[in-house]
């Protein structure tokens, strides 16, 4: 296995996401698999090679600085789980 | 400080540009709106929406670039910065990370022996602000405003190239002084538009590699800069004195008991897993481009300080102080435009009577009640003898509380200087007469009663004999 | 008259609009009493909308009525459950966002809208787009109308049995890897992905941001040009979106194929494609051929690479996309979190599925610290390779044809444990996301009573190319036309 549990373990913690008890093993198995899948661009000869991030070569465009939105508040947080005043709340973050 | 150990600080300055959207949105910038009523679907990281960069924040990054010397990049990149926490509400932050828009800048500050000292610019790259986190009122809750997110920032990094706290202040100063005279920010340190983390270490003497340093947050005046800064130096010294030694990690400092701890949030170790954002396509900037930003750029504060001494022949010093800011330079060169009195004559008075009673009154110059043009006036009624520079300051401060021009107040008042020989000889006359103690010592030789007589005489005009006039009818009535 | 509404592609209902035939209540009715039918048993829909679709039927006839129709005016399609439409649920197939309503339309949702489009409801899909065969839905697989027990292919899954099923006459779809070529290939419809920046993907919920496009699934060519027309375009709420004129891609279709220059890729023809469907797409291109054109060989050398490529660069970008997916201001939350460590974890190990948490994670790995220059960036450089074997093949051929897919769609719960066999699925879709191309996929043939799609891929901004290819094969062919029985 390319990754053990500790690499998984780390990698979920990361992403912050809990795996199920029953979700952990099979994860590590998987996930080991795909990275040795992804492993063979390890042949590919890239000496020089420019990354490529995007498909097209176009250049960033710019928006004049003007305000075009708004308030949308009380119909956007009708999503919200837990709001409070126009705050969306969270278990209380410690400093 | 400890003289066996040498300091190193880099400062990491984050100036809020002075745009009305934000980086990536439309929405406004406004200081002090309702919770979240100024965080729209790009700024709350909605599913399905994308970010448009703001031009202003392009053209604002090059004028900074060009006012610190620094190379502006033709291509820059925007990198996405991945980490969870509330205030980030898409749980990465859009930032610059290998291609930044500035790289290699340079600035000249004051050494603390008084000499010029260059600190390099490592580099200047734009990015997203965050939301606030508020934990007042709220019980076990936290509450996020993500109005502040996606505010435009410039974050200008130094080398570690400062010395001391003081040297950390005059850097700082210096760059709040250059983003003001640019228009880019408005430096507004309450309100959090310009602040600052400190990276310190300390290391022995002698030593070749760097200490071990950590990183000062929340840093929002000169003055806790410096005394976060010194704080810091010292503990570190006395860790390593005592055996120690210094962990990497971020501290916070807290003013209420003048100390920095570490921050507890900041604890795991950080992976924040950089690349390029593909939301965004290189930003290509060309040299005409370049020009067109440079002929807009204002003449800079060191620039300014020097025609200041070559132009107005005011002292060093006073040049400095008057080109602190944009605005106030300005006043100056306004009044010594309009008045017939030296420049130095209007320094003097710019840096005394009026930042002091700005001060005072906790004004910027730009609020000033008494205009440039005003103040001239004033100084013209000096210069012409109209009245005296004593009687000037009661003057400026009728003027000051609103009573109108020099002249206004002037003939209100009846504050005129007494000219006339005539009349003053006459004051002349009474005062001897009725002194002759005092005469006869001056005529035995003690010269320095001829202050004595001098206030006298003032005293009988109510302050506005002419005071050259009294010494020399005095000088020759006493014999 | 009404009775068979459902038969007629989007072309043929315009003009029965036109003429008075039948008005647009009457079409939406029809298809919604089929989607009513139907809809279960294939788990096509995730939402139907009705009430909102009848409304905007009924406001279609006036506006026709008053001499005011729009290109689109009153034809019905559905939208795949990705593209955000306002105060309409839109689940991207996730348990995630199970309640999410939301507040903004798509681009693509208002441009269509705008052109008149009647929608029908928000088709079933991968959860996240992830996926090749429709079950990693947190709402349940989709059937493929041709045999239930099979996968319609994904991720585009919903959209693709709902056109082949005649529920609707076409459906809006992304393809990222060949999330639409590959469900028409084994549905029997066309399905067409265009050049990336071609149409904005601003309210198209994020997989992997620089391979995501949006596009549709359509009965015939001819519908996917009359839609891209109205799709295309640049949106300055899209960074990537190009300012490219917008042709006439209707007109475009009607040219011949005398002298275009076809490739096929010597690649796509070695080990791992099934035989049958190696047979049915090599007649497929004799029938091109023996329509003018030009056939030869080409050769993309990194062809192999391609798939692992993908897989580094997609999951990298959808581990950071998904972060926003934090239980704070949408989307699920888990129940009394402990603290704010807690939150994030369950919500997000709750409300995402397993393939999803798979990519995220393997993103994330790719990422971090001290594999970034093994994985993410090595597979940036094999990207640009893997572009530049295709522009160097452009520069002899005008269009690239060959197989879709692997093999004809495959049945429910085949590979769905196995992810490299899943992800191989998409080997001769996934070159076109990495290098930014349009494609499309018309069917072509049947092995064992399952469709086969002919895939053919254009240069950059080449749809009309495409089209016209794909329009004149179905004019001699017509393999598009056919239905599976249960739904003619």
């Amino acid at each position: 296995m390319s990754l053990d549990k500790d690499q998984v373990q780390h990698i979920a913690m990361l992403a912050r996401l809990k795996l199920a008890d029953g979700e952990f093993a099979q994860t590590v198995e998987k996930l080991s698999r795909i990275v040795d899948f992804v492993d063979q661009l390890g042949q590919a000869k890239t000496d020089g090679v420019v990354p490529m991030a995007h498909p097209l070569h176009a250049t960033q465009r710019l928006r004049p600085d003007q305000v075009v939105e708004v308030d949308d508040r009380d119909h956007i947080q009708q999503n919200a789980p837990l709001t409070e005043n126009g705050l969306y709340l969270v278990p209380k973050v410690i400093e | 400080m400890n003289r066996s150990f040498e300091v190193v600080i880099g400062l990491e300055i984050h100036a809020q540009l002075a745009t009305v959207s934000k980086i990536f949105s439309g929405a406004s910038t406004a200081y002090g709106a309702a919770a979240n009523t100024q965080a729209c679907l790009v700024d709350l990281g909605y599913p399905g929406v994308l970010p448009v960069l703001n031009e202003e924040v392009v053209r604002m990054a090059t004028m900074f670039g060009l006012a610190v010397n620094a190379t502006i990049a033709e291509r820059s990149v925007f990198a996405r910065k991945n980490y969870f926490y509330p205030d980030l509400p898409k749980g990465y932050q859009i930032s610059q990370y290998e291609l930044p828009i500035v790289e290699h800048g340079e600035l000249i500050i004051r050494d603390d022996t008084g000499n010029d000292k260059r600190i390099g610019i490592t580099r200047a790259h734009l990015e997203e602000d965050a939301g606030k986190s508020i934990h007042e009122g709220l019980d076990k809750f936290s509450g996020i405003d993500l109005n502040r997110a996606g505010t435009p920032l410039l974050e200008i990094v130094s080398e570690p190239e400062l010395s001391s706290a003081k040297e950390a202040v005059a850097y700082m100063r210096k760059i709040h002084t250059i983003v003001r005279y640019l228009g880019i920010s408005d430096g507004n340190m309450q309100e959090g538009s310009f602040r600052c983390d400190a990276n310190v270490s300390v290391r022995p003497h002698g030593q070749q590699e760097l200490g071990t340093r950590t990183e000062l947050k929340n840093l929002n005046s000169f003055r806790f800069v410096e005394k976060a800064i010194n704080f810091e130096i010292e503990r570190q010294i006395e860790l390593i004195e005592d055996g120690g030694e210094v962990v990497q990690e971020t501290r916070l400092y807290d003013s209420d008991r003048d100390e920095t701890r570490p921050m507890r949030s900041k604890e795991e170790a950080n992976d924040y897993r950089y690349f390029p954002d593909p939301d965004l396509l290189p930003v290509e900037i060309d040299a005409a481009y370049i020009e067109a930003v440079r002929e807009t750029l204002p003449e800079l504060p060191d620039a300014k300080q020097e025609r200041f001494v070559d132009e107005y022949k005011i002292r060093v010093d006073d040049a400095a102080i008057l080109t602190a800011s944009r605005s106030l330079a300005d006043y100056f060169e306004q009044v010594a435009a309009a008045t017939r009195d030296r420049p130095q004559g209007v320094a003097n008075f710019v840096i005394g009577e009026l930042a002091g009673a700005l001060n005072r009154d906790g004004l910027g110059i730009e609020q000033s009640p008494v205009s440039a043009a005003a103040l001239a006036g004033l100084l013209d009624r000096v210069k012409d003898n109209t009245i005296s520079g004593k009687i000037a300051k009661e003057v400026f401060e009728a003027m000051w509380a609103g009573e109108g021009s020099a002249d206004e107040v002037i003939d209100a008042r009846g504050l005129r200087q007494i000219t006339d020989t005539a009349a003053i000889e006459s004051v002349v006359d009474q005062v001897i007469a009725a002194n002759p103690g005092q005469v006869a010592e001056y005529k035995a030789g003690k010269q320095k009663l001829i202050g004595f007589f001098v206030g006298q005489v003032m005293k009988a005009t109510g302050g506005k004999a002419n005071p050259g006039q009294v010494n020399k009818i005095l000088k020759d009535k006493l014999g | 008259m009404s009775q068979d509404l459902h038969t007629q592609t989007l072309t043929q209902l315009s003009a029965g609009l036109d003429r008075g035939d039948f008005s647009s209540v009457e079409l939406t009715e029809a298809l919604l009493g089929r989607i009513e039918t139907h809809g279960q048993s294939l788990n096509a829909f995730v939402t139907v909308t009705a009430e909102q679709a009848l409304a905007a039927a009924k406001r279609a006839d006036e506006a026709r009525a008053a001499g005011n129709a729009g290109v689109l005016s009153g034809l019905p399609l559905a939208h795949k459950d990705i593209f955000c439409t306002r105060d309409i649920l839109t689940t991207c197939g996730s348990r995630m966002l199970e309640d999410f309503i939301s507040p903004y339309d798509a681009t693509v949702v208002r441009r269509l809208a705008d052109a008149g489009a009647v929608v029908l409801g928000k088709t079933n899909m991968d959860e996240f787009a992830m996926g090749s065969s429709n079950e990693t839905s947190y709402f349940g697989p989709v059937r493929n109308p041709w045999d239930l027990q099979c996968s319609p292919g994904g991720s585009s899954g919903g959209s693709a049995a709902a056109v082949a099923a005649r529920l609707t006459p076409a459906a809006t779809g992304t393809d990222t890897g060949g999330s639409i070529r590959q469900p028409a290939a084994l549905t029997g419809t066309v399905g067409l992905k265009p050049t990336y920046g071609r149409v904005s993907r601003y309210g198209m919920i994020a997989f992997a941001s620089s391979l995501d496009q949006a596009g549709v699934i359509t009965r015939s060519s001819a519908d996917a040009a009359l839609l891209l027309g109205v799709m295309a375009g640049f949106d300055e709420r899209d960074s990537t979106s190009i300012e490219h004129p917008v042709p006439d891609y209707c007109a475009s279709l009607s040219g011949s194929l005398k002298g275009l220059r076809v490739g096929i890729v010597r690649q796509h023809f070695d080990e791992g494609l099934d035989d049958k469907c190696a047979a049915v797409v090599k007649e497929s291109l004799q029938v091109l051929e023996s329509q003018g054109a030009i056939l030869s060989e080409v050769d993309l050398p990194n062809l192999d690479l391609s798939v692992p490529t993908y897989y580094v660069v997609a999951p990298a970008e959808c581990s950071s996309n998904l972060s926003r997916f934090d239980g704070v201001r949408f989307g699920h939350r888990a129940a009394d979190p402990e603290d704010l460590l807690d939150l994030y974890c369950r919500s997000r190990g709750e409300g995402f599925g397993e393939e999803v948490k798979r990519r995220i994670m393997t993103g994330t790995y790719v990422l971090s610290a001290g594999y970034y220059d093994a994985y993410y960036l090595k597979a940036q450089q094999v990207r640009h390779l893997i572009a530049d074997d295709f522009h160097k093949a452009f520069a002899e051929v005008d269009v690239i044809a060959g197989p879709t897919s692997p093999t004809p769609a495959f049945r429910l719960g085949d590979k769905i444990d196995d992810p490299i066999t899943m992800y191989l699925n998409d080997i001769y879709t996934i070159g076109a996301n990495l290098a930014g191309l349009p494609g499309i996929s018309t069917p072509c043939g049947f092995v064992d009573d399952l469709p086969v799609g002919l895939h053919l891929v254009g240069p950059h901004w080449g749809e009309e190319t495409i089209l016209r290819c794909a329009h004149n094969y179905e004019q001699a062919s017509a393999w598009h036309e056919a239905c599976p029985e249960e739904y003619r």
